[in-house]
């Protein structure tokens, strides 16, 4: 592959496309799969045939566009127009009214029959125009399982500009420039973690794609693999030539199994062009990937657990340091980033890190891609720049609370994070912002909250949670969120005493500091979170034997008879 | 997790000209026989047997050139590996945050109560098997329950007996 071949399949493919008067996009994100967008592709295909409109419109399945509350979607081109709750029965509507006689069909429109409004440019509805497209710029617009199509929209050409015009030092001074930090969670400098690794001395080097979403709530990396496999493909070739790693491995949860195929598809066809294999863009610089399939264990999201797991063994973590920069995979420096951050890579070199520091904030530029769900009108998938605040998130993207419910608390980070209050609405989505209130960034999950949840049973759920996941190695994490979540099924039954909360209170910051990785050390955060800013809820459990939120099934008069076994 | 018995007497070796075993052989070639490719031989054998069979971990951590106590380690730290056979259809709750606050645990009462089954288990003709899930990430849709293969979204606690009932009769008829 040379750059003049790059860009004779670029000029075909978008050649192709210029030759259609209309693309139609179907949603093919797992949400939308999930009710019937097959159907809807394979109605919208047939009619535009019928019609005799093959000539002059292309109908594609896509990636995920976002609203997927209103789903099955479909977009219309050059227009931005999406239709929402489409069955391949109203389907063909689309086709005689739209396309044929160029009226809009309004009734339709993304947003029609809720309180948002409903525009014809779904650009300009309240949902889209806060958000900033950069990791999800080709989501929905592109078909994830055509390597042309993303070729067409510039795709591949970062990854030539790096290896056959920047040394490995400026790829990495590009990355330290953007400011892009990780988007797994911890907010790590990524171009520093690149740099790390690159000075490491070894014979063989790897980079591996975290790919294991675990956080409940969180559906933000399933929906990139899934709607723009190729991006984090090139992210990764960036990546590996920039540390000097010729192999890399990309780790895949189980549960996504649309994003393995996609990701299956996407490596075949990049391997075919000679985007993936020895000799990129005849630069000598080589690499190859492949696929690990998760099994199901939340740890593993932790580097040295998911190294572990690669390697085939079960997902224990390690001490660091040794950090995987030095010894990681096989013993050899590793470079492990999350699959968000991998996707903000090619337009990073493409557009350059100036660029990119722009966006944002000054000591987080960029975007964060965020899963919405929960008591929220619009659940789905949105981006928008760090340092939005949660309200705009919430109010003006997120469409408000559902029903007649009352906003109570945002939960964001998963297990890992915790809750923001109605007090602190205003919080800048932003690593240090989120820190002052008591929670994270996280990955990126968000859910809402209403009147209707209680908050000591959500802190008892996340502390479930860990305490099932906890991988049993370290004694603070295994046997600390047992106690954490026994003393919490004490209170959330009414059969809590004053002393359990007392105890909570002692055990929490040891779990978190004494905890061997980053899933003891941040499971008390829900607790503890709910603790401070909802305090009032434990002690009318406690002491009126009473839960707000009429969530929890008290059992009553037994406070006093609490059995000794309840704890072990 | 660990049996009670001594299954060193009871495993016996796989028949090797079984058409699965053939099957599952021509996987572990492509796999190159490496020993850290054993979860993705677990993960293919799984899809062959709808569970891990004890002779077939055995065939498999012997032909990667593993100890079969690591095999059997991996196979019970993951979750997604079983070594029961689960029901002849099986319904998945998903319990992640959102589905959680949409009201999951109704839905898993209900069906426990009404199919009478536990979470983890089948019901006693195996004709439904009921699990939970960590998330499916299908959080737009909570709360969320699979049927096989098949997402059903925004389940009703009232409604989902009879979604499975329905399910249920469709696939036997």
């Amino acid at each position: 592959m040379s750059l003049q071949e790059l860009k004779a399949i670029a000029e075909k493919a978008n050649a192709r496309k210029a030759a259609k008067k209309r693309r139609l996009c179907v949603c093919s994100g797992a949400s939308c799969l999930s009710i019937n967008a097959e159907g809807v592709l394979a109605s919208l295909k047939k009619h535009v045939t019928d019609k005799n409109l093959a000539m002059e419109v292309e109908v594609i399945p896509s990636g995920c566009m976002g609203a997927c509350n209103q789903g099955p979607l479909v977009l219309v081109q050059p227009e931005s127009t999406i239709y929402q709750k489409v069955t391949p029965e109203n389907a063909t509507a689309i086709v005689d009214e739209h396309l044929v006689k160029s009226e809009p069909v309004q009734s339709m429109l993304l947003f029609a029959g809720t309180t948002q409004e409903a525009t014809l440019d779904s650009r300009q509805s309240d949902f889209f125009r806060k958000q900033v497209k950069v990791v999800l710029e080709n989501c929905g617009v592109i078909n994830p399982e055509d390597i042309e199509d993303y070729i067409s929209v510039g795709g591949y050409q970062a990854l030539r500009k790096a290896v056959s015009t920047m040394s490995r030092e400026d790829v990495i001074a590009e990355m330290k420039q953007s400011g892009l930090r990780g988007r797994g969670g911890a907010g790590y400098p990524t171009g520093l973690k690149w740099e790390t690794v690159y000075k490491y001395v070894g014979d063989e080097k790897y980079v591996i794609c975290n790919g294991d979403e675990g956080d409940p709530g969180a559906f933000m990396d399933r929906s990139v693999l899934e709607g723009d496999p190729h991006r984090v493909l090139e992210g990764m070739a960036i990546a590996a030539y920039a540390v000097g790693a010729s192999k890399g491995y990309l780790y895949v949860r189980g549960e996504y199994p649309l994003a393995i195929k996609r990701l299956e598809i996407a490596i075949k066809q990049a391997k075919k062009l000679g985007l993936l294999g020895a000799n990129l863009f005849e630069s000598g610089v080589g690499f190859d990937v492949e696929i690990r399939i998760g099994a199901g264990a939340f740890v593993c999201g932790e580097e040295t657990a998911l190294i572990a797991s690669v390697e085939g063994k079960r997902g224990l973590p390690s001490p660091r340091p040794p950090y995987p920069a030095e010894r990681g995979l096989w013993g050899k420096p590793t470079l492990i980033n999350n699959v968000e951050t991998y996707a903000n890579v090619p337009p990073i070199i493409d557009r350059g890190g100036e660029w990119y520091s722009e966006l944002g904030m000054p000591k987080a530029a960029g975007t964060k891609v965020f899963a919405l769900s929960g008591k929220i009108n619009n659940t789905g998938l949105i981006e928008v720049p760090i340092g939005i605040t949660l309200r705009e998130v919430l109010f003006d993207i997120g469409g408000g609370i559902q029903g007649s419910g009352k906003f109570k608390a945002a939960q964001t980070g998963g297990p890992s994070g915790g809750c923001i209050p109605e007090q602190h609405l205003d919080t800048k989505m932003d690593y240090a912002a989120l820190q002052a209130v008591g929670t994270i960034m996280g990955s990126g999950g968000l859910i809402v909250m209403d009147e209707h949840s209680c908050m000591p049973d959500v802190a008892r759920f996340f502390t479930e949670f860990c305490m099932e996941e906890s991988c049993g190695k370290c004694v603070p994490c295994r046997v600390g969120t047992k106690q954490m979540h026994a003393m919490l099924t004490k209170i959330c039954t009414g059969r809590g005493t004053m002393r359990d909360l007392e105890l909570l209170e002692e055990l929490a910051p040891m779990v978190k500091e004494a905890s061997l990785c980053g899933l003891g050390q941040s499971a008390p955060n829900p607790l503890l979170s709910t603790l401070r800013y909802f305090r009032d809820e434990y002690l009318a459990h406690i002491q009126e034997k009473r839960c707000p939120a009429g969530v929890c099934k008290m059992t009553s008069g037994s406070a006093s008879v609490a059995s000794p076994k309840e704890t072990a | 997790m660990i049996p009670a018995t001594n299954h060193a007497h009871q495993i016996g070796e796989p028949n090797r000209n079984s058409p699965r075993i053939k099957r599952l052989s021509t996987v572990l070639r492509g796999l190159g026989h490496k020993p850290d490719a054993l979860i993705q031989a677990l993960h293919a054998a799984q899809g062959m047997y709808g569970y891990l069979p004890l002779d077939i971990i055995h065939f498999i951590a012997s032909e990667l050139k593993v100890p079969p106590s690591r095999a059997y380690g991996v196979v019970t730290f993951y979750h997604f590996f079983s070594l029961k056979p689960k029901g002849e259809h099986n319904c998945l709750v998903c319990t992640g945050t959102a589905c959680y606050v949409k009201g999951a645990q109704g839905l898993i009462d209900r069906i426990e109560a009404d199919f009478d089954v536990r979470a983890g288990g089948t019901t006693t003709d195996n004709k439904l098997g009921l699990q939970t899930a960590r998330c499916i990430g299908a959080c737009g849709l909570a709360p969320a329950v699979t049927f096989d293969e098949e997402i059903l979204g925004k389940v009703k606690a009232d409604e989902v007996t009879q979604i499975l009932r329905d399910k249920l009769g469709k696939v036997a008829s």
